[in-house]
């Protein structure tokens, strides 16, 4: 008895958008795929190889310890930026002069194009004509990130947390500005303390925008490139050699096509993937949340 | 125009939110969707505009199929329960703006919002913003946008909600002369029964997706076809009292027996739902026909003039409405008397078998 | 537990009390005795709200003093001075059970586990919340979360005052019955001071004792729901209780006669000489005019519309240019419409430039 008047001219209509998407996306996509099942010695000839890539790149050192030194860079990051962001949040005035004063200073860094932001760092942190690393070396502290790998890490994170912090802050803000005032009031009255407040009021209703913001960062994070290039070149050695450097080594460097293809190919499967764990998790907690108004 | 709805029902991830509605609404007729919070009215009010289709059933208008047509080409207009007006416009270009967006010329834009301004009072703030108006002008504002553009159909999802008691009192008793002076179906969703006596019109009670009655808002009053109708429309609540009809006796479990008066003879024995209204509950014996039953003060309440005595009756909670100031003490007993000649009587499917002031329907 | 006073509070949110108009509280003087119940009763933008406010210490007036008892409390915070407030909207907190929810104030105060928990089982059980006290806070309806909230302001035994601040808003009809009358009954049990802020004539009547009618930042009446309905002060408290409110029209004082645009009307009441410059005016409830049949003694007025609310009708009559709202419960010796009106004189009162005066009885 349902009669669905379905207008399949509809259609037509998605068409364009199937087109770019396919040229945009696609077929590049399937021209990686090719290469990461063969092998070249120029000329155009290509053998199938079949998995055998994927295999090499699964057991070979310089995959884990890029993969590795990536994982790694994005936990310290989120570990560093999530709670730093929450407590400027928190700090922020609700009113007056100083919001807009805070606002147009926090996304001041998130307005710099990643290699500027870059080049400024890497010659900021020079230890001849930067700012920073001479004053650290006038200081006698043992700093030069282009020899020392730790120094090379610090400056990195460092550089990262100043350029994107902003982006946890203002998401936060926004969490928090929503909250309205009864809550804090009847918080007042119930005579919670300043972290009751925070556990019990601020936390629960920043939820959303925490996941957002923690999604974006460590999407972000992981791809990291541009940075890092400019500022040590994925040195001193292969310390700050992350997956997306290591790559453009293997393909545009050394020219090895196949391999390079394969560990896009991961590359992009191990984003698809976490993505999705991120994307559930999100919806389970809005799932549970329309069910509560309901 | 007409509108209808045919066997409508439409579910959402596996939940109907309306279940088998038929309706049809008359040109020129104010209809009332009355329910609690949830019972389906916004839903049905979104079926009707077109912004959600039904998952079964049909709609037309004047006759003719529309249950696929957009919103868009559909002549409806909407006021919701929040204020909402262009911030930066004046009241003139507010009202003005559905007439510019259908390039109406100027000069009968401005005719009609000067007709329509004048029915709504509004003739003297047309040079104001929407902030330096009340909330009751501002409600009006929008109200003025609904009717300027002609539109066949205007939905009113809780329009008075958010304005102050007084302002709802002053623009209920308008707002029926606004519609009739439009001529449009108006469909008004509402949670308050005295809102739709004052409004009139018909009223359809909503319960849980389904319409439980149809009808001219007072006959539905006067006589609820089943339980659920009788109390969506009580305020303050219905009380009830379950009785069981046994060989020429009517009893409560608590053993309140109610004399066999009127057409209560007439029924044939079985469980039954007695059920009257709170100004028929009285605190003095006025005939011999009346019932005596003591009760438990729960808590008296005074409105000024009249009181409302919350009782508990054999675990029952019943509300008295009484003339004058009774102040009275919880937990103290007093007599109240029941007067079976205005007993609403519904049976174990809660339909409605007799009703005051009628013979028995079954 | 205390007494509270207010002295000669005001309160400008501009920063600039001496400027009268700008005040949202103009001189508020008040005293309310300790376990009262009362009530804030006025149109949005009356300065109710920054009243309770300032009560509760979320606010810091301009000007004045507030006194707990003799303790000047002025300058303290809402902590310091053991308030409990209820808002519009219910305050849950989401990731806390209801048990956890009801506990947390006295958690605060570092109170120890075996003290809490009979004390919110019991008061769970009073609002109905037993069932539910291990459900997470967020998963409920608006009227159990509204509960909560309450609950949490009755958890301490040994506050000063619960305020409330238009707490039945996002509440259904039938529910607010419920609510309204448990609160009351949490009042007569517990004895707490309770103040409750209210647009709405039918919940500050039936709640408070006392209640304080606001307009324009200034207490225009104090008294008993049954003083305000019977002897309103101001005319604005005559047409802001009731429903629908005070008839209130211009009239003349001639000697002990009152004219109303040529009609005589004897009150019984002997008023002194109030001038020419003054609106003299007379106020008298729909619930005091009787209709009967043109041939009697009255007001010879004709009726233009009649409301039939289910319980009884509003009848909307004129003479002349006077309109009058008449409340009648039986029309059935009103034909035509043409009736006379009846004025029941002992309710009948003169308003002098909105202010009563009462006459000396004859």
């Amino acid at each position: 008895m349902i009669e669905k008047q379905v207008n399949q001219k509809a259609w037509f209509m998605v068409l364009p958008v199937f087109l770019v998407v396919a040229f945009s996306a696609i077929i590049p996509l399937m021209t990686v795929v090719n290469y990461s099942v063969q092998d070249t010695f120029g000329n155009n000839q290509f053998f199938w190889v079949g998995m055998d890539w994927f295999r090499d790149l699964l057991h070979s050192e310089r995959f884990h310890d890029a993969f590795f030194r990536q994982v790694s860079f994005s936990a310290i990051i989120l570990c560093i930026e999530i709670p730093l962001g929450i407590v400027i949040a928190l700090a922020m005035p609700r009113k007056g002069w100083g919001v807009p004063v805070c606002l147009i200073t926090m996304a001041l860094p998130l307005l710099i194009p990643w290699n500027v932001v870059g080049t400024i760092w890497q010659i900021f942190a020079r230890v001849d004509i930067g700012l920073l690393g001479h004053t650290l070396a006038a200081l006698g502290v043992d700093y030069n990130y282009t020899q020392d790998p730790v120094a090379a890490w610090i400056t990195i994170i460092i550089m990262d947390i100043w350029h994107w912090t902003s982006l946890v802050v203002l998401l936060c803000y926004a969490g928090l500005c929503s909250i309205p005032d009864a809550y804090y009031q009847a918080a007042k009255i119930d005579g919670a303390s300043r972290l009751s407040v925070f556990r019990y009021i601020q936390l629960p209703k920043m939820q959303r925008v925490l996941l957002i913001a923690i999604l974006l960062r460590f999407m972000d994070s992981f791809m990291i490139y541009t940075e890092p290039f400019v500022i040590t070149g994925g040195g001193p050695g292969n310390s700050t050699t992350f997956m997306s450097i290591d790559l453009v080594k293997m393909a545009i460097g050394q020219f090895d096509l196949g391999p390079a293809a394969a560990m896009s190919l991961i590359y992009f499967l191990v984003i698809l993937l976490l993505c999705w764990v991120f994307f559930t998790v999100m919806s389970n907690i809005g799932e549970e949340r329309s069910k509560g108004g309901a | 125009m007409e509108l209808e709805l045919r066997n409508v029902s439409r579910k959402v991830g596996g939940e109907f939110h309306i279940t088998d509605v038929s309706l049809t609404f008359k040109t020129g007729t104010l209809n009332i969707l009355l329910g609690a919070t949830l019972s389906g009215k916004t839903s049905l009010m979104r079926l009707m505009a077109g912004l959600d289709r039904p998952t079964s059933g049909k709609i037309f208008v004047r006759g003719e199929d529309v249950t696929g047509v957009a919103v868009q080409k559909r002549n409806v207009a909407m006021v919701y329960q929040q204020f909402i007006n262009y911030p930066n416009l004046t009241v003139f270009e507010n009202i003005a703006s559905p007439l510019r967006i259908a390039r109406v010329p100027k000069n009968i834009i401005k005719q009609k919002v000067a007709e329509v301004s004048r029915l709504l009072k509004l003739d003297n703030l047309l040079t104001r913003k929407p902030n330096e108006l009340s909330g009751g002008q501002q409600q009006r504002t929008a109200l003025a946008r609904a009717l300027v553009k002609g539109a066949e159909l205007v939905l009113l999802d809780e329009p008075l909600a958010n304005l102050d008691y007084k302002l709802r009192e002053e623009l209920r008793e308008e707002l029926p002369r606004i519609f009739a002076e439009t001529g449009a179906v108006f469909v008004y969703a509402t949670t308050e029964p005295s809102e739709a006596l004052l409004l009139g019109g018909n009223t359809a009670s909503l319960h849980e997706g389904r319409v439980t009655q149809f009808g001219p808002t007072i006959d539905v009053f006067r006589e609820p076809a089943n339980l659920m109708t009788a109390q969506t429309l009580s305020d303050p609540p219905l009380n009830t009292l379950p009785v069981t009809k046994l060989s020429n006796r009517m009893l409560h479990k608590s053993h309140i027996e109610i004399p066999l008066v009127g057409n209560l003879s007439e029924l044939p024995d079985a469980d039954y739902t007695m059920a009257f209204r709170p100004y028929h509950l009285f605190l003095q014996q006025s005939s011999d026909a009346m019932i005596n039953v003591k009760a438990k003060v729960v808590v008296a309440e005074i409105t000024g003039s009249e009181s409302f005595i919350h009782i508990d009756v054999a675990g029952m909670r019943w509300v008295v409405l009484a003339q004058g100031i009774h102040n009275l003490d919880i937990n103290e007993t007093i007599d109240v008397f029941l007067d079976p000649a205005k007993f609403y009587v519904f049976d174990r499917n809660e339909q409605l078998v007799a009703a005051p002031g009628t013979k028995s329907v079954a | 537990m205390a007494h509270i006073t207010l002295e000669n509070i005001a309160h400008s949110y501009t920063g600039n009390p001496e400027n009268h108009e700008d005040c949202a509280l103009k001189k508020v003087n008040l005293s309310w005795r300790n376990g009262g119940a009362y009530a804030l009763l006025g149109p949005s933008g009356c300065g109710k709200t920054t009243l309770l406010n300032i009560i509760s210490g979320l606010l810091h007036p301009s000007r004045g003093k507030v006194l707990f008892d003799t303790e000047d409390v002025t300058g303290m915070s809402t902590e310091q001075r053991n308030i409990a407030q209820i808002f519009q909207f219910p305050v849950v907190y989401d990731t806390m059970t209801v048990f956890q929810n009801l506990a947390f104030p006295l958690k605060n105060r570092g109170r120890k586990q075996k003290e809490i928990e009979p004390r919110v089982i019991e008061l769970a059980k009073i609002l109905g919340l037993e069932k539910d006290l291990h459900t997470r806070a967020q998963h409920l309806t608006a009227d159990s979360k509204q509960k909560i909230s309450l609950g949490r302001g009755l958890i301490r035994k040994s506050v000063n005052a619960i305020l409330f601040d238009e707490p039945l808003t996002v509440i259904d009809p039938q529910l607010k019955w419920e609510l309204r009358s448990q609160l009351k009954f949490l009042h007569k049990k517990f004895g707490f001071t309770m103040i409750y802020v209210t647009h709405d004539q039918t919940e500050a009547l039936t709640f408070a004792d006392e209640v304080v009618v606001m307009y324009e930042g200034e207490i225009v009446q104090t008294g008993t729901p049954e003083a305000l309905f019977e002897k309103p002060e101001h005319t604005f408290v005559g047409y802001f209780i009731g429903s629908p409110g005070m008839n209130v029209c211009a009239c003349e004082l001639q000697g002990n006669q009152v004219v109303i645009d040529g009609y005589m009307l004897s009150l019984g009441r002997k008023y002194p000489d109030l001038g020419s410059n003054s609106k003299i005016e007379i106020g008298v409830r729909p619930e005091h005019l009787r209709l009967v049949p043109s041939d009697r003694e009255g007001l010879p007025v004709k009726i233009i519309k009649v409301d039939d609310i289910g319980r009884h009708r509003i009848v909307r009559v004129v003479f002349n240019n006077t309109k009058f709202n008449v409340i009648v419960s039986d029309m059935t010796e009103l034909a035509d419409g043409n009736c006379s009106l009846v004025f029941d004189t002992e309710h009948t009162h003169i308003y002098v430039d909105d202010h009563l005066v009462s006459g000396e009885e004859l």
